[in-house]
């Protein structure tokens, strides 16, 4: 299983993913830079936060037109996993590949904290290993992190359960007033696409994978992907999903590269 | 010639620049001034006359949708000069 990490000029949260997926995760890893035209031979492709192109017109305008999101545009229609994460969720917005925009916070202030996000179902390859209602720590750290969508992409989103992860306050685990960190509609944090196989998230997952930076929530966001490519995977990930990540309790964070081999491109399980 | 771009937020987008200049109008002494709404404008320098505009406009229509603005969160206007 092997993950590309895409770089693109302004790019600054590269090597945390890169670090992340590698050491903290186990997982075979390579940064790609954003010329390349291919991204055959990966199987999950991560979109790493940071300020690319100087965040020039918009966030993620002009990223969008590298010759690498042309491959990703392609993987991701194919049913490749996706994962844009800050700067990267905004690229995927900009690009069309998921609903909505990302415009300035409310509060006009670049927010650098903690936040509580509630993960709103486990049924996506993103969520399979934490239960529906598991609140993760996790950092953010954006300018233009504020969700927005029209009323009928909103209550489409509710509708197809592409929320997956909701800012919420960190004790009760409900939203509530000064939890969301940039005025996002809905409270949103992250959503992914209708075929589930794109996500992207304002938080950084890649800044909670170990003890040392306070929380290891973000595991458990590339535990689940990891599942969703491993051959024991169940073909209906949504019946089984809940149960297994309840079942797997502190297990989920050993994730090893031995469990999850013979993974065919394109995330279809072959024979072990 | 010189096509003109202006962008701006779409009127349901809530535009909190706006916000805070129309604030820092207030305390500048015209209280007047009841919203601000904060967008873009480009001009772009192109070759050509006028007998080229039409089909330059409808390259640069995709261009406004695809690169200079947004669609979900921004509205555009294009005009020429000279």
């Amino acid at each position: 299983m092997k993950f590309a990490v895409l770089r693109f000029p302004g790019s600054n949260c590269d090597q945390d993913c890169f670090h992340a997926l590698r050491d903290d995760m186990g997982l075979e890893t390579e940064y790609v830079w954003h010329k390349t035209e291919s991204l055959d031979g990966f199987d999950a492709i991560v979109i790493p936060g940071g300020f690319s192109y100087g965040d020039y017109l918009r966030t993620g305008a002009i990223a969008r037109f590298s010759p690498v999101m042309r491959a990703v545009q392609r993987d991701a229609e194919a049913g490749k996993l996706v994962i844009g994460v800050c700067n990267g969720f905004q690229i995927l917005c900009e690009s069309g590949l998921l609903p909505g925009a990302l415009i300035r916070n409310r509060s006009l202030r670049f927010v650098c904290e903690e936040v509580a996000v509630r993960v709103e179902t486990s049924d996506s390859p993103f969520t399979n290993q934490c239960p529906t209602g598991t609140v993760l720590r996790i950092p953010v750290a954006h300018g233009e992190g504020c969700f927005y969508a029209d009323d009928d992409t909103l209550r489409d989103l509710e509708t197809h359960r592409q929320v997956l992860v909701r800012y919420v306050n960190a004790r009760t685990g409900a939203p509530a007033v000064g939890a969301n960190p940039n005025g996002s509609r809905s409270d949103i944090a992250g959503v992914c696409n209708r075929t589930r196989n794109v996500f992207g998230l304002m938080p950084h997952p890649d800044r909670a994978c170990h003890r040392r930076l306070g929380s290891e929530d973000g595991k458990r966001i590339f535990a689940s992907m990891v599942h969703a490519l491993s051959p024991q995977a169940p073909a209906k990930p949504k019946d089984s999903a809940a149960k297994t990540a309840a079942g797997t309790g502190g297990e989920m964070n050993r994730v090893s590269q031995d469990a999850v081999l013979n993974i065919k491109q394109g995330g279809d399980v072959v024979g072990v | 010639m010189k096509a003109r771009v202006t962008v701006m937020p779409k009127q349901s987008v809530l535009d909190p620049q706006g916000v805070a200049v129309r604030d820092a109008i207030h305390h500048l002494g015209l209280p007047a001034a009841s919203a601000v709404r904060v967008g873009k404008y480009l001009e772009i320098e192109l070759q050509g006359d006028a007998s080229d505009r039409p089909s330059l406009e409808a390259k640069l229509h995709t261009l406004c949708r695809d690169l200079l603005s947004n669609p979900v969160i921004e509205d555009y206007r294009l005009e020429w000069s000279e």
